[in-house]
């Protein structure tokens, strides 16, 4: 879905408009971008599922983990026995799935934030070490981050998440360990390739130090690419995040996390499909959403990187 | 060439070091020590703890230990499980093929599907058929396939009955292990039931497992394929009046199955480790879903043995595919 604006990504100026200034880069971005169907449409799920994170305690009809003992595994609203009340049917407490899928949104979106911040925080930094100061620096960073890429990025997180103990803040760790290679191999290359312009021997010529050339001078120029693996970053990690869950190694039980939620109900798959169907799609949704925006950046952001 | 070889070998030997560290570390941060932890409540007399410490080495200092791990690791010795009292090494051998016969399956299966759709979505780019396989590729990508396998197992065996729910092979039928395969141990005694329903038994982790990476394939190849159908000689090729089949499967399939094929062998490696979550659901019984167990019965020595010999696994099979990628592609081999 990337390349079918190749042919007309030249013409980014609109014609009429003085020939001598260059729109602004976020014009530029913005006219790309919104050329991409599927990534507007990224965007808009994302910003619609960030809204029901945010007002979740507004808009749930229900309080998660409240029980109701009469209404256990009620069908969703539109098939036999179903009700109002429990649009998308109960589970087999009697919880109201809505609710616990809008609680659980939250969740996702925390899991998905805290971990690329975290994990683009360490990466950024040690890609910028070793890109800058080469050498030894380089060797010893980029040879730990190779032995962390060798493992199996799965079997690493739940590695970690069973060291740590089960629950949500450690798989949260566990999750961010696995990514910081990729994010510290991208800063580095992207570091070398600017680290030897024109512009940045100036700066160190005009006596700039080596923190201001890495954060100021040069950083700027390396965001591309980040912005990019940070936004299907927060798919990965809200995948990876459930499945620890699925496997029992993340949010415990009583949390309305999606990939917890499925597991806590497996034996009910025959009974009562609605359990198990409903977070799956949850997390399909909010997960293709975000690689549908990342996609649109990509293409966007860095004619080079267009595949 | 045997220039090229040594070279590549050479450069597994400090990743497989860091990883021996990485799960001798690991475990270390497990809270408890190893001894108290397997006493248990009942507790151990102060002499008897110390006399075991140093059994176990556990008195050395940290880098001796490390030394020591190695050297056993070197020689095979991976330790005990503390369940079964088996040597993992043991545990893992017998189990590993189970895992190698699922993710050869899933990867032939993500080749055969998603080569033809790629290559059919970059010829008739832009069409339904591409827009189509693009964005079903993309839905795979982003599947948890916990849940999907749970949905296929929804369907096809519960609802229509088609497939075995979990396991290899049906109870009633058992085949002495030769290979470990069991398609091949199956049809070598000549059972053709038994094969039958090893292969049952194999359709839906098959398709589970291979979803990810067929979607991988599928989109690594159309844009492989978009880009080398842009060239010059394709154009050539064209103009001096070549078929379009001959076109596309003799000029531009060929260029385009470079970088795809290099993905393809990437994948084998992540699909021996990405196994855990298809046996989990499948109950398939492979070194995944024992890991796993071990993990929930703080088997240690098991988890500590086990990651390290998937992970040994995994870069042993990533250095095949560099070297036979080096021996297929001159360019690889002679660049510097």
């Amino acid at each position: 879905m990337s390349a079918e604006f190749s042919t007309n990504a030249e013409p980014a100026t609109p014609e009429p408009i003085a020939v001598s200034r260059p729109p602004h880069p976020l014009t530029e971005f913005w006219y790309h971008f919104r050329q991409n169907k599927g990534a507007l449409g990224g965007l808009v799920v994302i910003a619609l599922i960030a809204l029901i994170a945010i007002f979740a305690g507004v808009i749930a009809p229900h309080d998660p983990d409240i029980q109701y003992r009469d209404a256990i595994l009620t069908p969703p609203v539109w098939q036999d026995g179903g009700s109002w009340s429990y649009i998308l049917g109960t589970d087999d407490i009697g919880r109201d799935m809505l609710s616990r899928l809008m609680y659980g949104a939250r969740l996702s979106m925390m899991i998905g934030m805290i971990v690329v911040t975290l994990s683009l925080a360490v990466g950024l930094g040690l890609g910028l070490l070793a890109g800058f100061f080469g050498g030894m620096t380089d060797v010893l960073i980029m040879r730990a981050m190779d032995i962390l890429l060798a493992l199996p990025s799965l079997l690493l997180a739940v590695v970690v998440a069973a060291i740590l103990g089960p629950g949500l803040v450690n798989a949260m760790l566990a999750v961010s360990v696995v990514v910081i290679p990729h994010y510290a191999r991208l800063t580095r290359a992207a570091v070398l390739a600017e680290v030897n312009k024109d512009y940045v021997v100036a700066s160190r010529v005009a006596g700039a130090g080596p923190l201001r050339l890495m954060l100021i001078v040069v950083l700027p120029n390396c965001l591309a690419p980040l912005i990019v693996q940070a936004t299907l970053g927060f798919s990965t990690a809200i995948l990876d995040a459930a499945a620890l869950g699925f496997l029992g190694l993340g949010a415990q039980p009583p949390t309305p996390e999606w990939g917890t939620m499925l597991a806590s109900s497996l034996q009910f798959l025959q009974r009562a499909p609605w359990v198990v169907t409903w977070p799956g799609i949850a997390i399909l949704v909010t997960v293709l959403a975000f690689n549908l925006l990342g996609d649109g950046l990509r293409d966007a952001l860095d004619p080079k990187l267009k595949r | 060439m045997l220039r090229f070889i040594l070279t590549r070998v050479s450069l597994v030997i400090p990743t497989f070091l860091g990883i021996t560290f990485l799960t001798f570390i690991l475990i270390r941060l497990v809270p408890g020590d190893p001894i108290e932890v397997r006493t248990g409540e009942r507790g151990i007399a102060p002499e008897r703890l110390a006399e075991l410490r140093h059994e176990m080495g556990l008195d050395r200092p940290l880098w001796h230990q490390f030394l020591d791990y190695v050297g056993n690791v070197l020689h095979g010795d991976f330790g005990l499980s503390l369940i079964t009292h088996n040597s993992v090494l043991r545990e893992f051998l017998t189990l590993f093929p189970a895992t190698l016969e699922l993710a050869l399956c899933a990867m032939l299966f993500a080749t055969l599907v998603g080569l033809p759709a790629g290559i059919l979505a970059a010829v008739k780019r832009g069409s339904l058929f591409d827009h189509g396989v693009m964005g079903l590729s993309l839905t795979g990508y982003s599947m948890p396939i916990f849940w999907w396998g749970l949905l296929l197992i929804l369907f096809f065996s519960v609802g229509l009955g088609w497939t075995p729910v979990s396991g290899r092979l049906d109870l009633v039928y058992y085949v002495e292990p030769a290979t470990g395969f069991m398609l091949i141990d199956t049809l070598m005694v000549g059972d053709y039931e038994a094969f039958r329903s090893a292969l049952g038994h194999l359709v839906l982790p098959t398709i589970v497992l291979g979803t990810v990476p067929l979607a991988v394939v599928a989109r690594m190849t159309r844009s492989a394929m978009l880009e080398v159908l842009g060239e010059d000689y394709i154009r050539t090729a064209r103009a001096k009046g070549l078929a379009d089949g001959r076109v596309i499967g003799m000029h531009a399939l060929r260029n385009a199955l470079i970088p795809v094929v290099t993905v393809i062998g990437l994948q084998v490696g992540t699909l021996l480790g990405g196994a855990i979550l298809t046996e989990t659901i499948f109950s398939w019984p492979g070194v995944g879903k024992w890991l796993i167990e071990s993990i929930n019965r703080r088997d240690y020595p098991a988890l500590q043995g086990g990651v390290l010999l998937i992970a040994t696994s995994v870069i042993l099979v990533n250095l095949l595919v560099d070297v036979l990628y080096g021996v297929l592609n001159p360019r690889i081999r002679h660049a510097r």
